[in-house]
């Protein structure tokens, strides 16, 4: 009998065994709600995210021919390289990136200080600076698209009223370092999205004890001292998040330049983008469309941005050290 | 029997959309085993959704391509062939349908679909315009000189209104400079299909031509990056003189959707240096069977297209229905067939025209022969839209370099697709 109580109560082994047993147990009660509620954006993420990247970097080492589909070894890639666009496009890429960067990124920070010292109409200043944002991309871009038009566009009715010489904006055919017309393609951009990047900025300004700056300026610090000393430390884990956000997504810059030059790819291919070459590589070129260069293309882009984001959390952590 | 159709003219072409409705009734009574499943589209096509669904397999079971896309079709596996179920006796117009638009359709000796609409192209011209210039509109230009010349006398009316228009974008810049080659005697890529042939001396002087217009007679607007639907617009809105087109754009797109009046446009064949078009891209459109089509399917979607599309009299060519309906009639379109059946269809079109055929007696009489589109057509445009964009954007365009660069490019994308 004794055996069998002690069959009966193993727990009773060890006390310590049991409180652990228990706790375990609570755990896994816990993290069933939580696995619950996880499942679905894991479903959600294999799907439509990690399936299709994975789909992805098989179709790059793929060809398809007479509907048999068939290991291709490396030759897409050898395709993209040899293509000249490839070059062109990275080029363009990065000159509306750095562009981008410039305009696109100083530009929301310095309306955030503005909006943040402003004491009148706050919310219907930061209300109008949203607004773009709201407006559907095509319905942005073709606004912008009539304001560029050469012949009836504001843009240069503008400066044939003030007896200036007007512009091809987006259908410039320079390619020079900066062209006209990816710094048509980067206005309208960032009179799109900068809507964005300044609400949060001004979020985080507001986060800023207001102690600061009158100790800054108890030290005689101005306007510019104050937001060397007191503003870009503050938000420094704002700003560097937001850099890196912006990079990805300047880099994936596809429909900006495809609206404003009616599906093309501007003059000379000046404002033709990776994704651009991407989209034309898998649907353009109709008779000769070919999804396994365009997988390959987009290999090459995520791994690039795959290197350039781990380098640049990896120098933060560095520099935050 | 269920086939599914697709390009189907939807509610918003109201006229066309009845007419539709009234030949799948007919049909349907006529063979009470099939039930037609029309699916209502427009455009018929817009390329990056029909590669999407050629990927996907899930094309309807008679789907309309371009002539363009028969290698996409091929390439994806989507494809029945029909060789076996086309004869004289299911396809009674076949020995009459024109060579260009059957081998749109054909790889080797295999038969993949039926041609629905096949053209050739002309200069469109807004007779209003040419009037108010002092032009004679019932005789257009036929040389680039007399184009140029006349582009001049419509752009001193001044109002924005531009004596001649071009595409440079979305493949259409590519599409209408290969048309303006074959016109010239030109060819866009060689006999043997393995090198561009775009870099000669035709080729320079289209783009001679256009550059003239654009930047020593400024008898082009400095609007340029302009794609198909857009130049319909400014003819509509007598705001162009003239540009490059097949017939259907005036009955099609500027009259009915775009506003234009039905008497104001006239024709006249492609500018060429010698006035006499060598050729003229032939282009068109046609219906394929999706791979998964039982053989049944197959023989409703022959009866169906035969019924709809190439049977003088009926359908399509249902030309006093047409009339009736307030359609203009009498346009040198589509040219489908010779032989027998081209007779009777002109008899039929004749007996209902409303269109005064003087406005395109000199496109008619030009007899441009038709030259089919090259091969990997939609790459080789793509490849030719930034040449014809330059041309058109930059005063200093080195017109040799460029067709250079293209030729390298085209010559890369044939040896890619081999």
């Amino acid at each position: 009998m004794a055996d069998l109580a002690t069959l009966r109560k193993p727990a009773a082994l060890s006390p310590a065994r049991s409180r652990a047993g228990d706790r375990l147990a609570a755990r896994a009660r816990r993290n069933v709600s939580a696995h619950g509620f996880l499942i679905g954006a894991v479903l959600c993420f294999g799907f439509f995210s990690w399936y299709p990247i994975c789909r992805e970097i098989v179709m790059s080492f793929q060809k398809s021919r007479l509907g048999v589909t068939s290991w291709a070894g490396l030759s897409n890639y050898e395709r993209i390289f040899r293509d000249p666009t490839f070059w062109t496009a990275w080029k363009n890429t990065l000159e509306f990136t750095v562009l981008a960067l410039i305009i696109g990124y100083a530009v929301p920070f310095f309306v955030a200080i503005l909006l943040n010292e402003l004491r009148h109409a706050k919310g219907y200043l930061r209300c109008l600076v949203y607004l773009p944002v709201m407006l559907p991309p095509t319905s942005a871009l073709l606004l912008f698209a009539y304001f560029y038009d050469p012949s009836y566009g504001l843009f240069n009715d503008v400066l044939r009223h003030l007896h200036l010489p007007v512009s091809q904006w987006v259908q410039s055919p320079g390619t020079g370092l900066p062209s006209m017309a990816m710094i048509s393609v980067v206005i309208a951009a960032t009179w799109m999205n900068m809507g964005g990047a300044t609400l949060i900025y001004l979020a985080a300004l507001q986060n800023i004890p207001g102690e600061l700056y009158d100790a800054a300026e108890l030290d005689g610090a101005g306007l510019f001292r104050k937001i060397r000393h007191v503003t870009i430390p503050q938000t420094r884990l704002i700003l560097s998040m937001l850099l890196l956000l912006q990079i990805v997504a300047t880099m994936q810059m596809f429909v900006e330049a495809f609206i404003l030059t009616n599906g093309g790819a501007g003059v000379n291919n000046n404002t033709l983008s990776v994704v651009n070459l991407i989209y034309q590589y898998a649907f353009a070129l109709s008779g000769a469309s070919n999804y396994n260069s365009a997988s390959a293309l987009g290999v090459v882009l995520m791994l690039v941005l795959a290197v350039f984001s781990g380098g640049y959390l990896w120098l933060t952590r560095q520099t935050d050290r | 029997m269920t086939i599914s159709v697709d390009c189907a003219p939807p509610a918003s072409a109201p006229q066309q959309h009845k007419e539709w409705l009234e030949d799948v009734a007919l049909f349907e009574k006529q063979n009470p085993n099939i039930t037609v499943n029309s699916i209502f589209e427009n455009p018929c096509e817009v390329p990056a959704s029909f590669t999407a669904m050629l990927k996907a397999g899930n094309e309807p079971n008679v789907f309309y391509t371009y002539f363009t896309d028969r290698n996409q079709v091929l390439d994806a596996g989507q494809a029945a062939d029909i060789t076996s179920y086309v004869n004289a006796k299911t396809v009674p117009a076949l020995k009459d349908i024109v060579p260009t638009a059957l081998a749109a359709v054909t790889a080797g000796k295999t038969l993949y679909g039926l041609p629905t609409v096949n053209y050739t192209q002309g200069l469109i011209i807004n007779r209003v315009l040419f009037k108010q210039a002092g032009l004679n509109p019932d005789q257009p230009p036929t040389t680039w000189a007399e184009v140029e010349q006349d582009a001049k006398a419509i752009t001193k009316l001044g109002h924005g209104i531009f004596g001649y228009g071009d595409y440079s974008a979305g493949n259409n810049g590519g599409w209408h400079f290969s048309s303006e080659i074959d016109a010239e005697g030109g060819h866009m890529i060689n006999s043997a299909g393995t090198g561009a042939a775009f870099n000669s001396d035709e080729g320079k002087a289209v783009l001679q031509a256009l550059h003239q217009m654009r930047f020593v007679d400024h008898s082009m607007s400095p609007t340029q990056q302009l794609a198909w639907g857009t130049l319909q617009k400014q003819m509509a809105a007598n705001k162009l003189g003239m540009y490059i087109a097949a017939p259907d754009d005036i009955y099609n797109v500027i009259v009915p959707q775009d506003g234009g009046n039905i008497n104001d446009y006239g024709m006249g064949p492609l500018p060429s240096t010698s006035g006499t078009p060598a050729g003229s891209l032939s282009g068109g459109n046609d219906y394929m069977f999706a791979k998964r089509d039982t053989p049944a399917q197959i023989e409703a979607g022959i009866k169906w297209l035969v019924f709809e599309n190439l049977t003088p009299g009926v359908g399509f060519y249902n030309y006093a229905r047409q009339k009736a309906d307030g359609f203009p009639v009498g346009f040198p379109e589509p040219q489908m067939f010779t032989g027998a059946t081209e007779a009777k269809q002109q008899q039929l079109m004749t007996k209902s025209a409303t269109v005064n055929p003087a406005y395109f007696s000199t496109f008619a009489s030009a007899h441009e022969l038709a030259m089919g589109e090259p091969a990997d057509a939609q790459a080789v445009y793509k490849t030719l839209d930034p040449v014809m964009l330059e041309v058109l954007t930059n005063p200093n365009a080195n017109i040799s370099q460029l067709l250079s660069t293209a030729t390298g490019q085209v010559n890369q994308i044939l040896a890619n697709s081999g």
